[in-house]
């Protein structure tokens, strides 16, 4: 018995293979003690730092000097914060001490900052585009029939959504089945093409979007002779998703442990079994979660679209032939024009953009986060079943043996 | 038990054992399997190489009639045979240090602040919030920096062009500093906003490598720190910083390169200009991806051809800049764990 079996597994006399999982700690890893916590002091000194600043701040802002603008009253009131909560901490402690207090602070509103930054953004987006995302016309019609000038009542963006799920679609059967080959061949071959494979495809994470845009709209469009479709579109959108796939899958096809491979090795499957049975699911909540992460990147690229897909303002679903539109695209050709309806559906755009994204980065999370090899609850059940279902047929063969 | 005595095995009598030559002898479908995965490697790599070849080739007719004045010329008129990178690749440049330089503390900050400070069961929560930042599109963020964000940082252009304008690169030709009322539109459009909304797209791709970094370094320094004496920070001070040199500054530059990169907010947010510009606060500022995505469609051949050695002037940059980033990351003790 290996000491990886926890003591109740250990102790059942078992002729079966357990699978090391983890069991609380990790099996002599070291843990990292949690240090910290606030104490009711500090918790007194941050409140009375906060409310002296803010009422310092309002002083100032409000009475005192003749400036203005909210920007500079959060920057001055929390100078006057750190200043005063450093103060407040100095009265009782040592200098290391302040110095830890302070600077923890320091930290925390680094976070707090991109926190407020983010939900800023987020916040901003749905509250412009409230109004043309209460109508329902928003999400059926197109803006064929819709002027700019006319309300938010009539119109919609409809063609730009289906726009964005055909060319995701073409972009993800372009990039899945050659991303995920390509990630097979860097790390399950020994082949001496491997490392230069690897470095280029290093190298062309760095190609700047409208770079990969513009190769299709002089290769495609200009030289081949294609109008400008949403296969345009899609392809040069894979162009720019395909190393980033590739990368991230490379990453975690790297973390599957060698052994379970070897272990295959020795029960004697042969190199694309051990790939197809062990290494692709093991490795399949990572590769989803560098799938859909690729998506995400690529659902919102504006740059490589706007050169190759046309503008359309028409429902067209065929990605061959005919301009077509995608949600970051309408969103950047409706804020352009100086109507205030436009620009409010624009803002309407970018929102439905942004929970499609949204909704895919939450699945990735749920898919994903977890590290090479380990299941969830349902998948362990449903390889409990499967693997009952082998020792069934393997006493049924050996039984036919006999 | 006196007599029982261990012996060495004495040298082998006989010829010397010889290695067997072990022929492998693939199955079909490992042959099948390895031709296959190393076709489709050897395909991404035509594809990958076929765009830069092709840039290249095709942005070669326009650098053959400028030669080396391509890097000297600010004006961008391809078809008078006048065009040059010198304004927007400084420009492109001068976006992208006002988006590190602003996103490197913030990012540095979150990045520590997730792996050491915060208490364990927020760590995911916020691990996720920052990578959702990455994921949200760069035109949401244009949207944001154009219609909300500029408003509110004028106030701060005019007080540093007021207070500061003895630094050259806070100087705004046309502010009137004693003027109270003067228009504001002097300070809109400025390579200032568009590096402050750069940022906040830079910022969590640097945070999350970074924290990736300071997650891996061992506990027993960080114990022996605290044995030590050394307080929290102090402990961060003199073990991880240290020891996540290589990644943190890997991270920035990875952070750089996109950076360098991004087209549509900046398009959105900038009101192009074509001179050498480095007074960060002032209307107007260039980079070579909106220069692209403004002139491509009405170019001529020839004028399309300027613009993809633009481009690849661009390319050549955020290469040097990822790789340097990579060789960073990949000689400090940091380094295992550098793919994000």
């Amino acid at each position: 018995m290996t000491t990886l079996l926890s003591a109740p597994e250990a102790a059942r006399p078992s002729e079966r293979t357990v699978l090391p999982r983890e069991h609380g700690a990790p099996a002599g890893g070291q843990v990292r003690r949690a240090i910290g916590g606030v104490q009711r002091q500090d918790l007194l000194n941050l409140c009375g730092a906060l409310l002296s600043a803010l009422c310092t701040g309002l002083l100032l802002f409000g009475r005192l000097a003749p400036i203005s603008g909210a920007v500079g009253f959060v920057i001055v009131t929390y100078v006057l914060f750190v200043a005063i909560y450093a103060l407040l901490t100095w009265m009782e402690d040592e200098r290391p001490a302040v110095v830890d207090k302070v600077m923890a602070v320091l930290l925390a509103s680094a976070t707090v900052l991109s926190l407020v930054a983010l939900v800023s953004v987020i916040a901003f987006t749905l509250w412009r585009g409230r109004e043309a995302l209460g109508n329902v016309n928003l999400y059926h019609d197109d803006m064929s029939a819709a002027g700019p000038a006319d309300p938010l009542s009539k119109g919609g963006i409809s063609h730009a959504i289906l726009g964005t799920l055909i060319m995701i679609s073409l972009a993800l059967v372009l990039t899945v089945p050659l991303g995920l080959a390509c990630a097979v061949f860097l790390n399950e071959t020994r082949s001496r093409a491997a490392g230069i494979v690897r470095s280029i495809v290093d190298a062309m994470t760095a190609l700047p979007s409208i770079l990969a845009g513009l190769f299709i709209f002089a290769t495609w469009i200009l030289v081949l002779g294609f109008e400008r479709s949403g296969l345009a579109a899609s392809i040069a959108v894979s162009i720019m998703m395909l190393p980033i796939i590739i990368r991230s899958a490379d990453v975690v096809l790297r973390l599957v442990p060698g052994n379970l491979r070897e272990a295959s090795a020795a029960l004697g499957a042969p190199q694309w079994r051990t790939v197809r049975h062990v290494v692709l699911p093991t490795a399949r909540s990572g590769l989803a979660t560098a799938v859909i992460l690729g998506v995400a990147r690529g659902l919102g690229e504006t740059a490589p679209v706007l050169l190759t897909a046309g503008f359309t303002s028409t429902l067209n679903a065929n990605p061959l032939e005919g301009p077509m539109v995608s949600l970051p695209l309408a969103t950047f050709e409706f804020v352009r024009s100086p109507q205030p309806a436009l620009v409010a559906r624009g803002f309407a755009t970018a929102a439905v953009l942004m929970l499609l994204v949204l909704v895919l980065f939450v699945v990735a999370r749920i898919l994903g986060g977890r590290p090479a090899g380990r299941v969830s609850g349902r998948q362990a059940q449903r390889l409990a079943v499967r693997s009952a279902k082998d020792v069934e047929r393997f006493d049924a063969k050996q039984l036919g043996a006999t | 038990m006196a007599t029982t005595m261990t012996t060495l095995p004495g040298p082998p009598s006989g010829p010397a054992p010889v290695p067997r030559a072990i022929a492998v002898q693939p199955e079909l479908g490992d042959r099948i399997f390895t031709r296959g995965s190393l076709a489709t490697g050897l395909l991404v790599l035509a594809i990958m190489a076929a765009v830069g070849l092709f840039l290249s080739f095709e942005a070669a007719q326009a650098l053959r009639t400028t030669g080396a004045s391509f890097l000297t010329t600010a004006e961008w008129q391809p078809d008078r045979g006048e065009f040059g990178v010198a304004a927007v690749l400084t420009g492109t440049i001068a976006i992208a240090l006002v988006a590190v330089s602003i996103a490197l503390p913030v990012s540095l900050g979150s990045a520590l602040f997730i792996a050491e400070v915060a208490p364990e069961r927020f760590r995911s929560t916020l691990v996720g919030l920052v990578d959702l930042m990455a994921a949200v599109p760069s035109v949401v963020y244009g949207l944001w920096g154009a219609y909300l964000f500029q408003g509110q940082i004028l106030g701060v252009s005019r007080w540093l062009a007021t207070w500061f304008s003895w630094i050259p690169l806070f100087e705004v030709s046309g502010a009137d500093p004693t003027d109270p009322l003067s228009s504001e539109t002097v300070f809109t459009a400025s390579t200032f906003i568009a590096g402050v909304v750069v940022a906040l797209m830079v910022m969590p791709i640097q945070c999350s490598i970074m924290r990736e970094v300071f997650s891996q370094v061992p506990t027993g320094e960080r114990e022996g720190a605290f044995a030590l004496g050394a307080t929290r920070w102090g402990m961060i001070r003199i073990v991880s910083l240290p020891f996540a040199r290589g990644g943190i500054i890997g991270g920035t530059m990875l952070g750089l390169g996109r950076a360098l990169g991004e087209t549509i907010a900046v398009l959105l947010i900038i009101s192009p200009r074509f001179d050498i510009n480095f007074h960060i606060l002032e209307a107007g500022s260039n980079s070579v991806s909106s220069l692209i995505a403004l002139r491509y469609s009405e170019a001529s051949g020839f004028g399309l051809s300027a613009l993809m050695a633009a481009g690849l002037a661009l390319f050549a940059l955020t290469l040097v800049v990822n790789f340097t980033a990579s060789a960073f990351v990949a000689r400090s003790r940091s380094g295992a764990s550098s793919e994000a």
